[in-house]
């Protein structure tokens, strides 16, 4: 039954919940599925014996009349989040041999309310990358790319540091993955692979047992092939956990419910400051169109101003960087992961972590290190948090005369491997429409809103109030609905 | 002020102490792991403790309280708004690569100490701040010839750092700073002030100056485990400065370590060598927010400190200074000594304990939990005494007896026949047979050596093995010399 692997969320549940299949043959497909895109390289560890397990377990507990809200779904987990005797590896080669004896609350989250887990995909080395190309265990291609599987003609990135969740599931090997976005690695995945990526506010999900690349922004949120799978899979995801400290203790809602289609008389913030120049005419003209959708369905447009918008990129290559040099630090060789012996402990650690860390996380640790350092802390470090101030005050007097705010999630279609490449501030250019919120620690979706020239797939951003992705997933669900993207990658299961 | 005598004249020592005291508390600051001293080695590490990756650290509600705690009792300013930073250095024992402290914003501000000074004085010295932060684990270098071993048992515990103003002159004042401290924190239940153990530990800094002249260039004295450690240190670095400043050098800023076998002071780092620390707020921990009314509630429930216990010990039962701090130095001392003194002359009562009891106490080596002599048999000794039982005298032997059985005073009387003679007719035969064997001196004492009569005195207790009443001797005797 290969059609399984491209059903929704919403209508796998249904299935199930209708014996046309059991999580068992729903499972069983998507781990043929798994094997089937190893070209992409989607798959760090692959757990079928285990998917298997979990969805015997699962036919089990619906046949008993205990079914969760995700009983049956197969999804793929990003190896950023610890997962209890299976690999964690961050895509590091510092986390060698790693295996967690703890499940990472989101998954805990994900594993209570009965999904099945296929296993732990691919990402940018600690989630730093937005081309997926930093990873040690090898780059992932997207399914989008031309050509034929393992000979493609042009290698394209599935985007970063989420695409191995996106490739998955765009390439239906997954039901959905879990994603981890810290300045756009959920949201411009999904753009570049024409899926459905949402970031909650930042607080919703638990961070504990997710490796931490930069805590103050960190957040986990789901990437599906719909909008009403993202409500599905981000309801069971978060919820408040005393673990962590920055989470929050509000009542989840039912985000599904939240999917009126009726936007009528609701405010759009179309933010000036995002018609960036040089922005390609078709991102431009995607943006516009979604403009014109929501007014459709009886929205209203209102320009806005983020004034500070033009500092966010730089400062968040500040304060992410900031924190990642000290939560890796952890990473030396004594307890866990990689050890490459020295004479000494200096040369010890010297050693374990040049050779376990790859080039881009040892760029971001210099320059986290250096921002820190005595002497030019007040110039980057504080100056950047003071900067981060300002541009949630932008946001909070934006929300005083708009609901929701749209702007394209990426400044262009994916690009190839090997391009953007010699030069970091070109690949960091990536994020400069999804940083903002990541700083502001807003919610932030990317929906699916066309394809470009090239064929390949444009997201459109929805930013939302503090807590309110509510609304961020109705008006997504609006425009995803209005785009109504027939095209699918050429590489699929 | 006392001065050092120098070459070049008088110069005056300025020393201002870092304590590091470990929160009494079962799980550690940011884990639930266990704390209990002289455990396995490892056999107290979370998650957390050892930086697995994904751990997060949550604030141990109770240890905020034994810190808002120890500044209520050191009369300090509570910040209710206090932020734990990140400081970052690599070392073995220390998993996360970063301690998790307090720098610009501790959640104790500025307090005091007053110390009693051995002369009775006292002085208050200024307390900056007190912060808390997680400890480190421990290196063990002598487990293997090439390895060094981690114990992570420490690794997260609980600390409160406690900074001194530079106020301090002598090292005897730097004694009396760390001892009154220990106390405080004794008697608030926030730190148990064992130093052998490890759980109150000294960073001391030390500069020398003319005396009136600015403060001089100080070196850090790291991790000295004594307070008899403390004041070596002190009185050996201020005359290593003033040496090198007397020849003409100048002071290095340097961390230094106390070599406990040499007695010496050793450089570890060069300000050159410092750290940066890299501090800076601690992404995984929100600001610490404190309710002022459950600081209130706090305060409410502070105990009576040795400051006013000393005021209302001297107020209330007359006793000296120098008594009232001897006794209100422990907190256990003060409660035995009030338990004896209840009901009874509380001068008497503190002689007891001050003196008799504390000098065994101190040859047996053992602390006032460990008296073999409870307070409630004291007491009924100082009973025995009040009602004529037994001398002052024959009571000394008696709480001898009591050390060394730990048998009520009065059972030890008994059994020992000690019970005071009171019988007139008894005391009288001994007088007059100490009279006729001495009957020259008798004579003598007629005639006017009036001396002799304390030789009569003794003469008499000694026939009656001192049991008699001393003051029916007194007075029958003198009727018998007269007569």
């Amino acid at each position: 039954m290969t059609g399984l692997t491209h059903l929704t969320m919403a209508a796998a549940l249904d299935g199930l919940a209708k014996k046309e299949f059991t999580a068992v043959e729903l499972t069983e497909a998507h781990v043929k599925a798994v094997e089937t895109i190893r070209p992409l390289n989607a798959f760090i560890t692959e757990t079928p014996e285990q998917a298997l397990a979990m969805a015997k377990a699962s036919d089990a507990r619906r046949a008993k009349g205990e079914a969760g809200p995700m009983e049956g779904l197969p999804i793929a987990v990003k190896d950023l989040f610890c997962t209890k005797g299976v690999p964690t590896t961050a895509a590091s080669h510092i986390l060698d041999g790693f295996k967690p004896e703890y499940e990472s609350t989101v998954t805990s989250n994900l594993w209570r309310d009965g999904a099945v887990m296929l296993g732990k995909v691919n990402l940018d080395e600690f989630a730093m990358g937005s081309a997926n190309i930093t990873s040690y265990h090898g780059n992932v291609v997207s399914p989008w790319s031309p050509g034929e599987a393992g000979n493609w003609s042009r290698q394209l990135v599935p985007g970063g540091s989420s695409g191995g969740s996106a490739a998955a599931v765009a390439a239906r090997a997954a039901l959905g993955a879990t994603g981890t976005d810290t300045g756009g690695s959920i949201r411009q995945p999904a753009a570049f692979t024409g899926i459905v990526g949402i970031k909650p506010t930042y607080g919703r999900c638990s961070r504990w047992g997710v490796v931490a690349f930069a805590s103050s922004l960190d957040q986990a949120g789901p990437m599906t092939r719909t909008v009403e799978d993202a409500a599905i899979m981000l309801r069971s995801m978060c919820g408040f956990d005393p673990k962590d400290s920055t989470s929050v203790d509000l009542p989840v809602p039912d985000f599904r419910a939240a999917l009126t289609g009726d936007i009528r008389g609701l405010k759009v913030g179309i933010p000036k400051e995002y018609r960036v120049e040089g922005m390609p005419a078709e991102i431009a003209a995607i943006w516009d169109q979604g403009i014109e959708w929501l007014k459709q369905a009886g929205a209203e447009p209102v320009e806005i101003s983020l004034p500070h918008t033009k500092y966010a990129l730089a400062t968040y290559y500040i304060v992410a960087p900031a924190e990642a040099s000290s939560n890796l630090a952890r990473y030396d060789g004594l307890r866990y992961g990689l050890r490459v012996e020295g004479a000494s402990l200096k040369d010890m650690y010297e050693n374990t972590r040049g050779a376990g860390f790859g080039k881009e996380v040892r760029r971001r640790i210099l320059i986290g290190t250096y921002v820190l350092s005595a002497g030019y802390y007040d110039a980057y470090y504080n100056k950047a948090r003071q900067v981060r101030t300002r541009i949630k005050w932008d946001f909070d007097e934006a929300f005083k005369q708009c609901d929701v705010i749209l702007t394209p999630t990426a400044p262009s279609t994916a690009f190839a491997i090997g391009e953007k490449m010699d030069d970091p501030i070109q690949m960091y250019l990536n994020d400069v429409f999804t940083v903002p919120a990541s700083l502001a620690g807003l919610p932030g979706m990317s929906v699916p809103a066309g394809v470009g020239s090239d064929g390949l797939p444009l997201g459109l951003q929805l930013l939302g109030r503090p807590f309110d992705e509510e609304t961020v997933l109705r008006v997504g669900q609006v425009i995803e609905k209005a785009a109504a993207v027939t095209a699918t990658p050429p590489f699929m299961a | 002020m006392s001065y050092i005598q120098g070459e070049t004249g008088d110069w005056e020592i300025v020393i201002g102490l870092e304590v590091h005291a470990q929160v009494i508390s079962n799980a550690k600051l940011f884990s639930g792991a266990a704390t209990a001293f002289g455990a396995e080695p490892n056999s107290q590490v979370s998650f957390v403790d050892a930086a697995f990756p994904g751990m997060l650290p949550v604030i141990n509600e109770h240890c905020i309280e034994q810190a808002v705690r120890t500044g209520l009792g050191l009369k300090a300013q509570i910040n209710l708004h206090s932020v734990f930073d990140r400081k970052n250095y690599f070392y073995a024992d220390l998993p996360q690569g970063y301690q998790i402290s307090q720098y610009l914003q501790p959640i104790v501000g500025k307090g005091e100490i007053v110390l009693d000074l051995p002369d009775g004085s006292s002085r208050t010295v200024g307390v900056t701040r007190l912060h808390l932060e997680q400890d480190a684990g421990k290196s063990l270098h002598d487990q293997h010839p090439a390895k060094t071993y981690i114990d992570l048992n420490r690794s997260g515990v609980a600390l409160m750092e406690i900074v001194s103003e530079p106020d301090m002159r002598t090292a005897e004042e730097a004694g009396a700073y760390v001892r009154k401290l220990r106390s405080i924190l004794r008697y608030l239940g926030t730190c148990d002030g064992n130093m052998e153990e490890g759980s109150m530990r000294c960073d001391v800094n030390v500069s020398v100056r003319k005396p009136g002249a600015p403060f001089g260039t100080r070196c850090e004295i790291k991790n000295v485990n004594s307070i008899r450690f403390v004041m070596q240190a002190i009185e050996y670095e201020a005359r290593r400065q003033i040496e090198i400043i007397e020849e003409g050098g100048k002071i290095d800023q340097e961390t230094r370590l106390w070599d406990t076998t040499k007695f010496v002071t050793r450089s570890m780092r060069s300000k050159e060598e410092a750290h940066d620390y890299r501090y800076f707020p601690d992404p995984d921990l929100l600001p610490l927010e404190l309710d002022p009314a459950w600081v209130e509630d706090i305060k409410r429930t502070l105990p009576e400190l040795p400051d006013d216990k000393k005021a209302r010990f001297i107020s209330e039962y007359k006793l000296s200074p120098y008594d009232a701090n001897v006794l209100v130095s422990e907190k256990a001392r003060a409660d035995f000594f009030e338990a004896v003194a209840k009901g009874r002359d509380p001068k008497l009562a503190a002689n007891w304990v001050t003196g008799e009891l504390f000098g065994y106490l101190n040859k047996a080596g053992k602390e006032i939990e460990e008296s073999p002599v409870s307070a409630e048999n004291l007491g009924g000794l100082i009973d025995l005494i009040a009602d004529n039982t037994i001398s002052g005298r024959i009571a000394k032997e008696v709480f001898e007896a009591m050390f060394e059985t730990g048998e009520k005073p009065a059972d030890i009387v008994e059994k020992k026949g000690l019970r005071q003679v009171t019988d007139t007719g008894a005391i009288e035969s001994s007088i007059d047979a100490v009279l006729a064997a001495n009957a020259d001196k008798v004579a003598e004492f007629r005639s006017g050596k009036d001396k002799l009569f304390g030789f009569f005195v003794g003469q008499v207790m000694k026939a009656t093995q001192g049991k008699a009443n001393p003051a029916l001797v007194n007075e029958i005797l003198m009727t018998k010399l007269k007569g």
